[in-house]
């Protein structure tokens, strides 16, 4: 696997030179000092500890859904639905948790089960259909996103909304993430669970016997059946896992933030988080360099709006994406 | 003899991880058939392509018919006069011979689409009479036999103009009477003036064919032979080099022959829902090798696949006394994870075995040991655990299959076509892997179109066709041309 690594290492240096080379000729084009905006960048954004925390705090919603989208990449299906199941994680764990009269230490793992839960039961549909109906996950998990964020806009706005605001009410403060001491920026002990569950997912896929089975059934499921793995069930299995991995993401705004859901919270986080897997050639670890990489360039637009335009940076993570699917690494041989 | 029809001067090819040809040379006298042979991974394939075009040498030059070449694509050696005959026809099923051999460049083709159809069918005609090449030009391609089809591309390419013909390992898919029947048809050709390449690792066909034989060992020209003054054992000396061929000796079991598998009318469904398997009893003891010989698509690999329990049993019992490895027949497709490293899919499929793992940990030492042990006792090369799959050679990337599936300890080994495509070296390996299996106890299934193969390892033979048992016979008393019939589905004594 190291071998692996510095392969696709490579690739992702190559990919990224190309698109500060072409930060570097858009800022020149804009007729500014590159240097003027890196060094507002580093000011700002770098070593300040709000700018820094803001962007800690983006990376954070990344990891999850970056883990949960390159889970089920790594396992050949195309999950695009971490949208969803975001939102209906983050929606359940919303609804229930100020029902749930525990104490700290009890109430903020039950309130992570239940995001799990929630997402996992999103991926659940698009997994049991795939399995027994063969039905496509890209077509699945693409209407599951329409129906989570339809869904949960109208059982707020009909049943579980505060009066006078378009959000739910406020979780108890037992299931509050403690903020981390960087100015007034939101970022939480959410980053350090993320981080945490990078080390996990890795664990599992590449030291576990059943993560083995499950990245088997990605490289060929017909080896893997012919194998004995019970392929379905596992097609099953790594949907509603990958749907639990980004039902979480909605913690670092409800547990660590903002303490109640939102309609549109997360803005695009889910689908964010593909972008994430694939730079991050979806392994685990590098999860959480491409979530910081997408969170840069995010927060960098905001930072450094007042020279250069914000689109650029918007551009730019889109040229990221554009540059590593282009430099995918293929072995190439005899016969 | 009259000249050099293709001459290839020091070709070198690189690819990123090896040198496919390494200084090659190869001198053809026009009107000869000239065989190819070399174990696979010589850089045969990577030869043909460049002299059909489609790969471009870093080194070396080329000259057809004295003239120097240099192409830039297939065309520009259809033009040169070269044809290649594919060894996976390329054919369109519910046209006919005619309408086939024409596609792509229909004589009196207007701009409107309509063609000269009639045309088309007389100069098929001519050519297969002209070039004793016997195939019926209206027919529908989808009612032709496999040796039929091939006559068909042969056609194709002497439609084209070829004079010289590449035929990549022609024989893989014929019974023995279709090969007779296109070793006839390429002495025809020859007789017509045509030069042919005959690519093959098939020493016997090559000794009874051919005029000349080129041997290629990794990437390099080891030599060229007249037929005539050599023989099938230096051949053979060419293309494994030092290695030694180890005698086949069937080592006999000697425990109780207890049975291990048990088919009673078992009937299975094909990828049509068609039935591809017809009501077929077997019983395989301990300590024996079933062949199944038949050419392919009569139910062989339903056959496997049920023994395996892959495919449910649409009618009759299958009982199994015990554990079963498969190697199935499509590696890439069924057998290997390629872009996974060797150690990965030495795993797979016993990765929840308690010597490899617990339920939350694989042991990667443990692992380790057992991949190292697959190395040393398959000579695997690269010797790398970590190294993918796919870029190891067709045969190192058998070894770890069978290497995998031998070490199960089977009670029953089902070896699907275990050495097609597979070099002499590996070959001779797998064989022994399997007479050793069958020693320690095991019954072994081989299902193999390779006769030669069936014939050296098992202790009796069953042919399929059509998805039936054409007939059962014991390895002694078996005979070559019989077991022929059986597999074209004639039954006779």
């Amino acid at each position: 696997m190291m071998k692996a690594l510095a392969r696709e290492g490579r690739w992702i240096a190559i990919s990224l030179g190309i698109t500060f080379a072409v930060l570097v000729l858009s800022i020149l084009a804009l007729r500014q000092n590159p240097l003027t905006v890196f060094g507002l960048l580093a000011e700002r954004l770098l070593l300040k500890p709000y700018g820094l925390g803001q962007m800690l705090y983006k990376a954070t919603t990344l990891i999850f859904t970056g883990l949960g989208c390159a889970l089920a990449f790594r396992c050949g299906l195309f999950n695009i639905g971490a949208e969803g199941q975001l939102y209906a994680g983050a929606f359940l764990m919303a609804v229930v948790a100020p029902h749930l009269p525990l104490p700290m230490i009890l109430l903020i793992p039950a309130c992570l089960a239940i995001a799990a839960l929630g997402g996992g039961l999103w991926g659940l549909v698009p997994g049991w259909l795939k399995a027994k109906r063969g039905a496509h996950e890209v077509i699945t998990t693409m209407m599951m996103n329409f129906i989570a964020l339809a869904l949960t806009n109208y059982l707020i706005s009909a049943h579980f909304h505060e009066p006078e605001t378009i959000h739910t009410a406020e979780l108890p403060v037992a299931a509050y993430l403690p903020q981390l001491p960087m100015e007034s920026s939101a970022v939480n002990a959410s980053l350090f669970v993320a981080i945490a569950l990078a080390f996990a997912v890795h664990y599992f896929l590449w030291s576990t016997p059943l993560g083995f089975e499950l990245r088997a059934v990605g490289s060929n499921p017909t080896a893997a059946k012919t194998s004995g793995v019970p392929v379905d069930m596992r097609i099953f299995l790594i949907l509603v896992l990958s749907g639990c991995l980004s039902g979480l993401a909605g913690i670092n705004f409800i547990l660590g933030y903002k303490h109640y859901f939102e309609q549109g919270f997360a803005s695009g986080a889910g689908f964010m988080g593909i972008a994430v897997a694939l730079v991050a050639k979806n392994y685990p670890i590098g999860v959480i360099f491409s979530a910081l990489l997408f969170a840069f360039l995010s927060q960098a637009g905001l930072t450094v709006q007042s020279v250069i335009p914000r689109e650029l940076f918007e551009i730019l993570q889109g040229l990221v994406i554009l540059v590593v699917v282009i430099c995918q690494n293929k072995y190439g041989g005899a016969e | 003899m009259s000249g050099l029809a293709v001459e290839l001067r020091g070709i070198v090819k690189r690819y990123p991880r090896v040198v496919a040809n390494d200084g090659v040379d190869l001198s053809v006298e026009s009107g000869t058939i000239h065989a190819l042979i070399g174990e696979n991974g010589a850089g045969k394939s990577t030869l043909m392509k460049i002299l059909y075009g489609m790969v471009r040498p870093d080194e070396g030059t080329l000259s057809i018919n004295g003239k120097p070449a240099d192409f830039s694509g297939p065309r520009d050696a259809i033009i040169a006069g070269i044809g290649m005959v594919h060894q996976h026809f390329m054919l369109v099923k519910p046209l006919s011979v005619a309408e086939n051999v024409v596609l792509g460049s229909e004589p009196g083709a207007s701009a409107v689409g309509t063609w000269d159809q009639d045309g088309a069918k007389a100069e098929v005609a001519r050519l297969s009479k002209e070039y004793g090449v016997k195939v019926e030009s209206s027919a529908v391609v989808e009612t032709l036999s496999v040796g039929e089809e091939q006559r068909v591309e042969i056609l194709k390419v002497l439609y084209r103009g070829a004079k010289i013909l590449i035929l990549d390992e022609p024989t893989a898919v014929l019974t023995p009477h279709e090969c007779d029947e296109l070793f006839k048809t390429l002495k025809g050709l020859r007789a017509a003036g045509s030069t042919i390449l005959f690519i093959s690792h098939k020493l016997k066909e090559v000794m009874s064919l051919c005029d000349a034989a080129t041997v290629m060992r990794r990437g390099k020209t080891v030599g060229t032979k007249k037929i005539s003054e050599t023989s099938q054992n230096e051949l053979a000396q060419m293309m494994i080099g030092d290695l030694e061929i180890k005698e086949k000796a069937a080592v006999p079991y000697r425990g109780e022959a207890s049975e291990v598998l048990r088919l009673e009318n078992v009937s299975v469904r094909g990828p049509r829902d068609e039935l591809a398997l017809k009501g077929v009893s077997l019983s395989l003891k301990a300590g024996e090798v079933l062949g199944v010989a038949g050419v392919e698509g009569n139910g062989q690999r339903e056959l496997a696949e049920v023994v395996c329990g892959l495919s449910a049993a649409a009618e009759g019992r299958v009982t199994r006394g015990g554990r079963v490895g498969y190697v199935p027949e499509d590696r890439h497709h069924a057998g290997l994870m390629l872009a996974a490293a060797a150690w990965e899919n030495m795993l797979l499929g016993r990765h929840w075995e308690p010597v490899f793992s617990t339920p939350f940990r694989l042991q990667r030492g443990a692992i380790a040991g057992y991949g190292r042990k697959i190395i040393a006792d398959y000579d695997l090369r690269p010797p790398e655990l970590e190294q993918e799959a796919g870029a190891f050679s067709g045969g190192n990337q058998q070894k770890i299959i069978v290497g995998r599936e031998v070490s199960k300890d089977p009670k029953i080994l089902v070896a699907a076509h275990p050495t097609r495509g597979v070099d002499w070296g590996a070959s001779a390996l797998i064989h022994q892997k399997i007479l050793e299996t069958k020693a320690a106890g095991a019954g072994v299934l081989l299902i193999s179109a390779d006769l030669d193969e069936v014939l050296s390892l098992s202790d009796r033979i069953i042919v399929l066709f059509s998805g039936r048992v054409m007939g059962e016979v014991a390895r002694a008393d078996a005979k070559i041309e019989k077991l022929g019939c059986w597999m074209a589905g004639v039954s006779g004594t």
